[in-house]
């Protein structure tokens, strides 16, 4: 008797364990069906087009557009030397640098810029009774609905000669001729902060709101002044949220287009610019992709050190 | 300044308490506090008037909505009141920021900092006091070494256990040396066990301080065993500040008999007055002889502590009643009587036997001095 029971038990854990293989296996199955929309778009519209430009940035620039397909350095050459056109030689041609360096200064600033005008803004709606809060939420996300290109146009008009504050300045006397802010740096800076300060906004409110004022009023019975509050315990825990505003405000910065487009008139380059010429009418599509490919290097690596950085701080706090 | 006093300087144990001849450590006069506007205004403070005395363990009884907490919160500087004034030994405060007071609080939630060390927690308020790094090393080793927490210095606050957390609190709270540490329910998240332990430990903790402890909590058992003495509030009111046996044996009202303890409460009536003493007549028609201690009103309540009342059989006792429930509870047993005007009364007797069976008719019996006349 003692032997058929065991029998009879082993089998029903056989049975038991051949039952979990199969839901495993239908579950791993279920995920790969669900993922697979997602992995589609990604592989088709994000893979495809960054390798593509990979591709053709080792290749030669067609005469009309382009590329001809012979592997070439040159547009990686091309970005910080020149060659000489009478004895080839290479000489460091300092003009993508500093368009490059240019880039990063005004998207820096503009993050800068952000941060200084978005956390106000983010604690004040956080401090805000909960069902104030999307009202104010709402508010910032208004210039959403209407389109970068009409709200850039309409800041052109804002900031031009004529336009209403160098009118407004004149009219009450305090300049007499108009303030030069259109097709300068400032004009661009002043630009790239009003586009993406949302971006700053958003993230900083959703760590603002999760604060708790316990914390705050913890601090101020400490005998922390209302500015080392701020410096000792509401910044350090806004932290990621400061973080994730920065990178959103920066990243898309670097590579704006249209803000130094119009109110940089064109003159002022950035590296979207850059890049945009070379696709048009510089017809140089393998320095445009070396161009965009070496924004997101640099890009990269920022993100890699700094990932680095907060892992190695978040380890030291374990 | 009180606050930077190194705690070497502290008076160690041992200080006569409530002693008349001293300035309050706390001085209340009069706070009214309000919040909201005219149509749905809330009075949190009525006209709060309390003296806590220096080195004494103070505690704020009450339900949750009584007041307590926003007296508490006055005295931390946390809200300003709209009348009355804070003394905080002798000297008024009510118009200083909390960060320019020197008082403490422990909070119910803690609130320590996550993004640092607890040894960093600790020293945070000698930090913002600007003490220096080498006395501020030494002062949160003495602190860590207090609360038992040596061990545990460089751990993040949400590595710590409930209990852990809840005496890094008090070491970041004691640290500066407070003149008063304020406590809003610093116990109510721990379990049972653990509430226990930590009621002993800030007895002790008082103790070895000197420091005026000011205790803000709903659990009338919690504020019997460890305070000096107890304010009981209602409604934004305080309805009577005694010692807790004081508190417990002649509460003076109503409410404050009802919510210390079980206690049974019997209408009755003032049949006359004679020789200074009060002939009630409550409920089931038998006679009390009270004290009179002036009662203007006719109707009245009388009010019996459980264990203060004996079972006989029935025909032998002041009044009469029907068992209708046996509660056995551990130590002793409680039995519910319905009396014959349909009052429930309830008599505590030691231990679990009790010879009684539901629907048995029995007496209820109890000596005058047990009975206490309340206001209503």
């Amino acid at each position: 008797m003692a032997s058929t029971d065991q029998d009879i038990s082993l089998s029903a854990s056989e049975t038991l364990a051949h039952a979990r293989r199969v839901d495993a296996q239908r579950k791993t199955r279920a995920r790969w069906i669900l993922l697979s929309p997602a992995l589609i778009l990604i592989g088709l519209f994000g893979l495809m087009p960054l390798s593509i430009t990979l591709v053709y940035s080792f290749l030669k620039p067609g005469s009309f557009g382009g590329v001809e397909w012979v592997f070439s350095l040159d547009a990686y050459i091309q970005f910080i030397a020149q060659r000489d056109i009478f004895d080839d030689t290479l000489s460091v041609n300092w003009s993508y640098l500093s368009i490059f360096s240019r880039s990063i200064g005004l998207s820096l600033g503009a993050t800068i810029g952000a941060l200084i005008l978005g956390f106000p803004t983010a604690y004040f709606i956080a401090s805000k009774p909960a069902d104030q809060r999307n009202f104010w939420l709402f508010l910032i996300t208004l210039p959403f609905w209407t389109n970068l290109l009409i709200r850039t146009y309409a800041m052109l008009l804002i900031i031009r000669d004529q336009g209403v504050i160098n009118t407004g300045l004149m009219s009450l006397g305090i300049t007499e001729a108009p303030i030069e802010i259109l097709y300068t740096d400032t004009a661009v800076f002043i630009g790239l902060i009003y586009s993406y300060l949302p971006f700053m906004v958003l993230p900083l409110y959703a760590s603002l709101e999760k604060l708790d004022l316990r914390l705050i009023e913890a601090a101020y019975d400490l005998y922390a002044s209302r500015f080392r509050v701020l410096t000792n315990v509401i910044l350090p825990l806004a932290k990621p949220g400061i973080v994730a505003g920065c990178i959103l405000v920066f990243i898309p910065g670097l590579g704006a287009y249209i803000t130094p487009e119009l109110l940089g008139g064109g003159k002022k380059l950035m590296i979207g610019n850059l890049i945009a010429i070379q696709f048009g009418s510089s017809r140089n599509w393998p320095f445009g992709s070396a161009a965009a490919l070496i924004l997101m290097a640099v890009v990269m690596v920022a993100l890699l050190l700094y990932v680095r950085h907060s892992a190695k701080e978040g380890h030291s706090h374990g | 300044m009180p606050v930077t006093q190194n705690m070497n300087q502290l008076k160690p144990t041992v200080l006569a308490k409530n002693d008349a001849d001293e300035v309050p450590a706390i001085s209340v006069q009069g706070l009214v506090k309000t919040f909201g506007h005219s149509s749905n205004q809330i009075t949190a403070l009525d006209d709060v008037s309390i003296d806590i005395q220096q080195n004494e363990f103070f505690t704020l009884l009450g339900p949750s909505g009584c007041g307590k907490t926003t007296l508490l919160r006055l005295i931390a500087g946390f809200e300003l009141p709209d009348s009355g004034t804070v003394l905080l030994h002798g000297e008024g405060i009510e118009h200083l920021p909390p960060h320019m007071r020197p008082v403490n609080t422990v909070f119910q939630s803690y609130a320590l900092f996550p993004h640092i060390s607890v040894a960093d927690n600790i020293g945070f308020g000698l930090r913002m006091l600007g003490w220096d790094k080498a006395k501020i090393t030494n002062a949160v080793e003495k602190m860590l070494d207090m609360v038992r927490l040596s061990d545990l210095a460089n751990r993040q606050p949400d590595q710590l256990s409930g209990g852990q957390q809840q005496r890094v609190a008090l070491a970041r709270a004691l640290a500066p040396a407070p003149r008063v540490l304020l406590l809003d329910e610093p116990l109510a998240a721990l379990d049972l066990k653990l509430r226990k332990e930590m009621q002993i430990e800030l007895k002790r903790l008082q103790d070895q301080t000197g420091i005026t402890f000011v205790f803000v909590t709903h659990d009338q058992e919690e504020a019997l065993t460890m305070s000096d003495r107890i304010a009981v509030m209602s409604a934004g009111r305080v309805l009577q500040v005694g010692q807790p046996k004081e508190i417990y044996n002649a509460p003076e009202h109503r409410f404050v008999a009802d919510f210390i303890g079980d206690i049974n409460v019997l209408p009755g009536q003032v049949k006359h007055r004679q020789n200074g003493k009060l002939v009630v007549m409550i409920a089931g028609g038998s006679e009390v002889h009270l004290p009179d201690d002036g009662i203007q009103s006719d109707s009245l309540f009388v009010a019996v502590r459980p264990e203060k009342a004996t079972l006989a059989k029935s025909g032998t006792g002041a009044l009469s009643g029907v068992v209708n429930n046996i509660v056995f509870f551990g130590s002793g047993t409680n039995i519910h009587v319905s009396l014959s005007d349909g009052v429930d009364f309830v008599v505590q007797t030691q231990g679990s036997e009790t010879g009684l069976s539901l629907g048995d008719a029995v007496s209820v019996n109890f000596a005058d001095s047990a009975a206490k006349v309340l206001r209503n």
